[in-house]
């Protein structure tokens, strides 16, 4: 029983990869490709491709860390709920973000009920099995909003009432339209997000060829498929022939996950949402349908999210659309390492920060 | 976070189910990927199957990179 996976760790093809992109690269300068994706981020950190890239390529960490954009008022309000005795069930990343007063740490180690799950049917089973309130934490991107629209869709069928849901869902092609309209931020390239493109499909990225004439490339995340996928961006930047190409096919559609859109659909509708560091985005987001808003705790519990302050000093919103690399903001390294974060992007595992300092030190 | 890896199905009730993934029975959930049958490929993303593994398509992918990227230039 064996899955054709470790063929894409293969070390003599990767290699051969790399040469390309470093023949590819000659004459060119200037070259930023991005990827918008945190398990990237971490890909490119753990192989060490960014070191490997030839000179003239840079590789830039976009916003693709759902902990990371989570608001602090969204944290602080998390927090206050384990406070006041609601279970706040959530994915293990979320527990160490300093919101803007406290964090999910704080709160769970002054008495208040944290659970970490991989799952939000572990939510569910919770507010099944006991009377009390639970409250799962909403956050991630499209290949996330599927699982939470299935279990509010399945509480609902189940006539729940101590269950809901806290939504800080981002979508991702408002976040690269976002980065392309900045003249700061914007990049000649994107790494596409390969799991969100297993829901999302081929077709949601096209206005980037078509608006802005960049190229993109869906790709996994084995060391081979990440150098194929900067292999093909950079010949489309040299060639000038931007296209949106699709090179981890064996999960990604092109039509992507109808069935999943269509629970989302059901459940979810797009919104405008707040990125941490970066700002208010227009139908960037989603929240619940008001056939649903029985299980929205922001409804419940009376919460407002609509702000995006950093810690003081941080400059996470920066380092997240390509402006800054961590390793320039002042406090990398120093008063922000991953024991001792400042920041979102240090604290999350896939944060840019985070991943720089662990692999790069740098 | 939207870390997925790829999985054996095991067996299917309904919309609930069991994954092999590297070895680890892995309680899985099949709401979004109602064609799965037990011993397909999925892949596995917060407990739920988010899509099908086309093993074919993967060695077919992999056959043509190591094509395009034969030798060197
Ligand atoms: S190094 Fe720390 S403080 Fe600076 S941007 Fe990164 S997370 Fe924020």
């Amino acid at each position: 029983m064996s899955i054709p996976e470790n063929g894409y760790r293969d070390n003599e093809l990767a290699r051969r990869i790399l040469d390309r992109i470093h023949t590819a690269m000659a004459g060119l300068d200037g070259v930023r490709l991005m990827e918008v994706c945190g398990t990237h981020t971490m890909a490119i950190g753990r192989f060490g491709l960014r070191a490997a890239m030839p000179d003239g390529l840079d590789l830039l960490s976009g916003p693709g860390c759902p902990v990371c954009v989570t608001p602090g008022s969204y944290i602080d309000a998390a927090a206050r709920l384990a406070a006041d005795g609601v279970t706040v069930v959530t994915f293990g990343d979320m527990v160490r973000v300093p919101g803007k007063e406290t964090s999910l740490e704080s709160a769970r180690a002054a008495g208040g009920r944290v659970i970490v799950a991989g799952s939000v049917t572990a939510a569910l089973d919770i507010a099944h099995r006991e009377p009390g309130e639970v409250v799962f934490l909403a956050v991630g991107f499209e290949t996330t909003a599927p699982t939470i629209a299935a279990a509010v869709r399945a509480a609902r069928a189940e006539g729940s009432d101590n269950f809901s849901v806290l939504v800080s869902h981002k979508l991702v092609p408002p976040a690269l339209r976002l980065i392309q309209d900045d003249p700061e931020c914007a990049v000649s390239g994107f790494i596409l997000p390969g799991h969100v493109s297993t829901i999302i499909g081929v077709a949601p990225y096209a206005f980037l060829v078509d608006e802005y004439s960049v190229p993109g490339v869906i790709a996994g995340f084995e060391p081979v498929d990440v150098l194929a996928g900067i292999e093909s961006l950079v010949r489309m930047v040299r060639d000038g022939e931007p296209a949106v190409r699709n090179e981890y096919r064996r999960v990604v559609r092109r039509e992507g996950n109808p069935a999943a859109r269509a629970v989302v659909d059901e459940v979810f509708e797009p919104a405008d949402t707040a990125w941490r560091g970066i700002g208010r985005v227009p139908l960037s987001g989603l929240r619940l349908r008001p056939d649903y808003a029985a299980f929205d705790a922001a409804r419940r519990y009376g919460i407002d999210l609509d702000e995006y302050e950093l810690p003081a000093g941080c400059r996470c919103g920066d380092v997240m659309r390509g402006r800054m690399e961590p390793a320039d903001c002042p406090l990398f390294g120093d008063a922000c390492t991953p024991d001792s974060p400042t920041g979102p992007c240090m604290v999350s595992v896939e944060g840019a920060c985070s991943v720089r300092h662990k692999y790069e030190g740098k | 976070m939207c870390l997925s890896v790829p999985g054996k199905v095991i067996e299917i009730d309904g919309t609930k189910g069991t994954v092999d993934v590297a070895g680890n029975t892995v309680e899985t959930d099949f709401t979004v990927t109602p064609d799965v049958q037990p011993g397909d490929w999925v892949l596995v993303h917060a407990g739920f199957a988010i899509q099908q593994y086309d093993a074919d398509e993967a060695e077919a992918t992999l056959r043509m990179l190591r094509e395009a990227f034969e030798g060197t230039e």
